[in-house]
């Protein structure tokens, strides 16, 4: 069966690959690119371990085909950091301790951000529902969503 | 697998009338990639209906009727300016479904195709009066959405058809909508009673009403009865008792662990009052 030739944009860079029509985005993402940051937990779009975005969206990088990724933009959590220079919301996760296993981290760091684009000042109810889609197994979610409120007051405070 | 990207709805269907096999048509793919993966489904052909021209679209018409790209997403359809204004129950039951990333992707025509009987849309969809383009051979006809699943899983759409939009009518003044659940959580589950009304009021009389009822049947169910009690009240205890009784003998559910038969068809009429007290608030707020 011949492959698809995918030219898409990630973290900024232009990348091309071919893949089978049933590969994922996420199974494109580990097994073909080497950016192994997004995780497979469920592989149903339930665990958010995989979380992406695509042009600006967030989504299960496991629940969109890696040939619907054709001339968009997928953001990782590898495009997250600047060089050796952590992002406000991994730096907080780190102060905070809001990982263990660190499985749904790279997940919700993507998912938060995506959050914070959108709305600077989210409540703590808000940031709860919007990472309801992001599992973690560990933590009790308790220190994920105190370092996001306190990376959202931070980021208002700098700017 | 082949996986095609056809540039109209003529073409999605001449590709599907000559394929073989497995066909399945993929918008949000929020069911379908996941029972790609489960083998519950193991397409010969996939067909992503995104490249066609407007599907991505919401637009109102000059009479005020609405028309949904078939994907269109939940979150497109929240962020929208005027939709949700116009059908707030549409728009809240599709905002129920699934996490944030799932309602990047998750569209109304995925959830109406997948024919799950607790699809939180549906309901929302049949009070409102929906219908839907259904492209097909013969070109497109208009389907209301009540006669579009036809048991759990099941669709009546033929070989090689396909929807092509969602459209909603004109709200026109005095209306309202709302659509509730019922789940033991507060988030990320799916409905063990989903309950739509929608209503016009002329002062504090209802003069119009549907009401339709989720996950209690093996579709969406259109309950006229209930719809008769409301109508000529002013949603007074009497309308709204005999409201619930008419939700509640429209029941036909499963037993199963998420919900036995007695708590679903009790929760019907109870989901039944409360979506009304709050279709009616809206309704005489659009007056």
């Amino acid at each position: 069966m011949s492959k698809i030739h995918v030219t898409t944009k990630i973290n900024g860079d232009t990348v091309e690959f071919l893949c089978d029509p049933r590969e994922t985005v996420l199974d494109v993402l580990r097994d073909r690119l080497g950016l192994t940051g997004a995780k497979e937990g469920c592989g149903t779009g339930d665990c958010g371990a995989c979380s992406v975005t695509l042009d600006g969206r967030l989504v299960c990088s496991c629940l969109v085909l890696g040939a619907e990724a054709d001339g968009k933009e997928i953001g990782t959590v590898e495009g997250i950091a600047q060089g050796e220079d952590l992002h406000p919301l991994q730096e907080k996760f780190i102060e905070y301790a809001a990982l263990q296993c660190g499985i749904c981290t790279p997940g919700i760091l993507v998912a938060a951000k995506s959050l914070l684009e959108k709305n600077p000042d989210p409540t703590e109810e808000q940031v709860r529902y919007w990472l309801a889609g992001n599992l973690c197994r560990c933590t009790g979610y308790d220190k994920i969503i105190r370092a996001v409120m306190d990376t959202a007051a931070d980021l208002r405070e700098a700017s | 697998m082949r996986y095609l990207t056809p540039a109209s709805f003529e073409d999605a269907v001449a590709m599907a009338t000559g394929s073989d096999g497995v066909i399945r048509f993929l918008a949000g793919g929020t069911d379908v990639l996941v029972q790609m993966r489960a083998d519950i489904v193991t397409p010969d052909t996939l067909i992503d209906v995104k490249k066609i021209d407007g599907v991505h679209d919401i637009s109102r018409a000059d009479d005020g009727s609405w028309t949904i790209g078939v994907a269109s997403t939940g979150a497109e359809m929240t962020e929208h300016d005027g939709l949700g204004k116009d059908w707030p129950g549409v728009v809240e039951a599709m905002d129920l479904i699934g996490s944030t990333q799932v309602q990047g992707r998750a569209t109304l025509t995925g959830n109406l195709c997948n024919a799950s009987p607790a699809a939180d849309s549906v309901p929302a969809m049949i009070a409102a009066g929906a219908t839907v383009s259904v492209t097909g051979p013969d070109g497109t006809r208009t389907v209301a959405v009540e006669d579009i699943a036809t048991g759990p899983g099941k669709t009546s759409l033929a070989q090689g058809e396909l929807i092509s939009s969602v459209n909603l009518p004109a709200r026109g003044a005095g209306g309202g909508d709302a659509y509730l659940r019922f789940i033991p959580r507060t988030e990320m589950d799916i409905a063990v009673v989903g309950c739509a009304v929608n209503l016009r009021v002329d002062g504090d009389t209802i003069t119009e009403a549907r009401v339709s009822l989720g996950a209690v049947a093996p579709t969406a169910l259109l309950v006229t009865d209930a719809a008769t009690a409301l109508i000529g009240s002013t949603l007074d205890d009497a309308a709204l008792d005999a409201l619930a009784a008419a939700a509640s003998a429209a029941c036909n559910p499963i037993d199963d662990k998420r919900g036995t038969i007695e708590f679903r068809t009790k929760i019907a009429g109870v989901l039944a009052k409360r979506a009304a007290k709050i279709a009616y608030d809206r309704a005489r707020a659009q007056q």
